[in-house]
């Protein structure tokens, strides 16, 4: 847009215009300028024209605002709308605007030849009163440190929170053992096959690759020192001591764990779990109860069936790359790994469950009314969760050390 | 040229809208003048919604013409088409206000895409248009779900009315609201009429909004436009259907409390 401000030196008399530019083809802009200023002695005469309207506001702003020092030298200014063909909030807010910084001042501003049908309009956005914009920035320093209290607060809310799910879980528990009739059955088991059943065959996939890769890795830096026979070693303590249940556990927190943050937190937007409370049912007993249930069940069996794929992959590529034969993997296998590795990844697999299903929980209903808030929980779930699985898998590497198994 | 209320805002002819074997609306035609509110009743499931959003655009007909602000949509290109939504305002029944956004950036989302105005200006005009509908400033950076009912169909106006349309849809604007604040906002949309000069297609169940708002109402069943006309021709009707609306025993309440307060 270009600006043309030109000056007739005998009238003293000022155009403002502003190039077409607007979204509106040609034809529909104002042939005379949105404002023209004419001044005389100290009096400012502005005459507005054309449409005062939402497609002509930006440039209707570059032109009030403009006026500014004009108004300032000014002693009386008188402002005719006749030439105003249209006319709507738009260029109110702007008429106010102009009007505003001039009474400000303690002097009247006489507008004149607006249609009477705008006059509503004018006293509508008169009434509104709009603060100008706080911009308080406070200091970086400050900022910083409100920003980690916040957080550290928040993450002492979380652990409350955490184990105030497990203790209802623990009281919905003693109240389903008190009355068995009570536990729901039917909802277990339909949990079970969604995260159990329905998630084998991706973890075969994945445990089958990972015990196949591990192998291979093995083998391909083990032969420099003559000790390929130590990859089945290798394999089978690291399957069943800790890939084999870190994978499923992983795996499990992504695509079950999520689910349940999504399904609680949607029923808790459309007041479904407001709604059981207010019918005498405890939201954890009927909800989250076979969800947990089902998740602990189901996490120890699909950590054996991984670590069963995860075995056999490794000893396929032991045969196809390594060139052992499947009977010396085998013979070799029974010598390298007692039951004890065998137990001590099983033991870890239902405390994982358990993390999972309560941060999954936890994270569900804490989401808000909107749309953004159940994403946001649900990535907070996922990624609490598999944090929480490692930390688990750390604390009881240390418990098993110390207890020699 | 012909004075601005010969022209039909809205023009529907002939309109057959149906899914599957199921016709919804039948060969209904109907013409909202400009600068009127028209009420738009009908049983649930009579179609009521479903003419609106065909009018919008949200939903395709199978015959039929609709004309709005005198343009045909049909036969236009997308700017066009463009040029005339950004002359209309719609309110949907839930808000349907964008749950990421505050309030205030609710407003100022179509005036953002469609206008280039200073931060300045688009933040001034936003906090009016809030006002305008009875918001205060505190309510701007609310999230929408933290606004109340009537909070959010505020909002939903104020967004509704952002770029200063000429027609206003309405769907069911006062449902779910108590009478206090569907009052207040029968209240709010009359004045927004008369101030910006709007013309108002309402979607309404509410007998009292349809009393004290609405210049002329048109009831729907089977598919038709049956009866169109003021209050009084409404009641007079000898519709059964009609009957039964305007004169059911939710309208009797009315109808007494109106005698005995003298109104």
């Amino acid at each position: 847009m270009t600006e043309i401000k030109e000056t007739n030196s005998r009238t003293g008399k000022i155009a403002l215009a502003l190039s077409p530019g607007g979204f509106i083809g040609r034809d529909v802009l104002p042939a005379a300028p949105l404002l023209s200023v004419t001044q005389r002695d100290g009096q400012l005469h502005l005459a507005a024209a054309g449409a005062w309207t939402a497609p002509h506001a930006a440039e209707l702003e570059v032109l009030v605002d403009s006026l500014a020092t004009e108004l300032a030298a000014a002693h009386e200014v008188a402002i005719d709308m006749q030439g105003v063909r249209e006319f709507d909030t738009y260029g109110a807010w702007l008429l106010r605007r102009l009007t505003r910084a001039w009474q400000e001042r303690g002097q009247q501003m006489r507008i004149a030849g607006l249609a009477d049908r705008y006059q509503g309009l004018i006293q509508e956005v008169n009434q509104a009163t709009v603060a100008a914009a706080a911009d308080a920035r406070k200091s970086s320093v400050r900022d910083g440190f409100e920003a980690l209290g916040r957080s550290l607060s928040v993450m002492g809310r979380d652990f409350v929170t955490f184990v105030a799910m497990v203790g209802a879980l623990c009281l919905a528990l003693l109240a389903a053992t008190k009355r068995p009739r009570t536990f729901r059955a039917t909802s277990t088991v339909h949990h079970l096959d969604r995260v159990g059943w329905q998630a084998v065959p991706i973890i075969l996939l994945i445990t089958f690759l990972i015990g196949g890769i591990i192998a291979q890795q093995g083998f391909f830096h083990f032969r420099k020192f003559g000790a390929d026979e130590y990859v089945v070693d290798m394999v089978g303590i690291l399957v069943l001591r800790e890939i084999g249940v870190l994978i499923v556990a992983v795996m499990v927190a992504g695509r079950s764990g999520s689910s349940y943050t999504a399904e609680l937190g949607s029923m808790k937007m459309r007041e479904e779990i407001d709604a059981l409370r207010t019918m005498g049912f405890d939201p954890v007993e009927i909800l989250i109860l076979p969800r947990i249930v089902a998740l602990i069940i189901a996490l120890p069996l699909l950590t054996f069936v991984g670590s069963m794929a995860a075995l056999y992959g490794g000893g396929l590529v032991a045969w196809l790359y390594g060139g052992m034969s499947p009977e010396i993997f085998v013979a070799r296998l029974k010598e390298a790994i007692s039951l004890t590795h065998f137990k001590v990844g099983l033991i870890k697999a239902p405390f994982m469950a358990l993390a999972i299903g309560v941060v999954a929980a936890v994270e569900g209903l804490k989401v808000k009314g909107s749309a953004a808030s159940l994403g946001l929980q649900t990535t907070t779930s996922v990624v609490k969760s598999i944090f929480l699985v490692i930390v688990l898998d750390g604390l009881f590497a240390i418990f098993f050390a110390s207890i020699g198994m | 040229m012909r004075p601005l209320k010969d022209i039909a805002a809205v023009r529907v002819r002939d309109l057959v809208v149906g899914f599957g074997n199921h016709v919804v609306l039948d060969h209904l035609s109907l013409d909202v003048r400009r600068g009127e509110i028209l009420g738009f009743v009908g049983g649930s499931g009579s179609g009521k919604s479903v003419l609106l959003r065909t009018i919008i655009g949200l939903l395709p007909k199978q015959r039929g013409s609709i004309s709005v602000l005198g343009t045909d949509l049909e036969h236009v290109d997308d700017i066009q088409r463009r040029a005339v939504e950004r002359r209309w305002g719609v309110l949907f029944q839930q808000g349907a206000l964008f749950s990421s956004l505050t309030a205030l950036q609710n407003v100022q989302f179509p005036m953002r895409e469609n206008l280039s105005l200073s931060q300045r200006l688009l933040r001034e005009i936003g906090l009016a248009k809030l006002a305008m509908v009875g918001l205060s400033e505190r309510d701007a950076d609310k999230m929408p779900s933290e606004l109340s009912g009537g909070m959010t169909k505020r909002v939903a106006l104020a967004r509704a009315l952002a770029l200063d349309p000429e027609l206003v849809f309405l769907d069911e604007p006062t449902s779910g609201l108590d009478p206090i604040s569907a009052g207040e906002f029968d209240e709010l949309i009359r004045t927004l009429q008369r101030t910006l000069g709007l013309t108002v297609f309402m979607v309404t169940h509410d007998l009292e909004t349809l009393r004290t708002v609405c210049d002329r109402v048109a009831a729907l069943a089977d598919g038709k436009v049956i009866a169109i006309g003021d209050m009084s021709a409404m009641l007079s009707s000898q519709h059964p259907w009609m009957q039964a609306y305007f004169q059911g025993k939710r309208a009797h309440v009315l109808a007494r409390e109106r005698s005995t307060m003298g109104v």
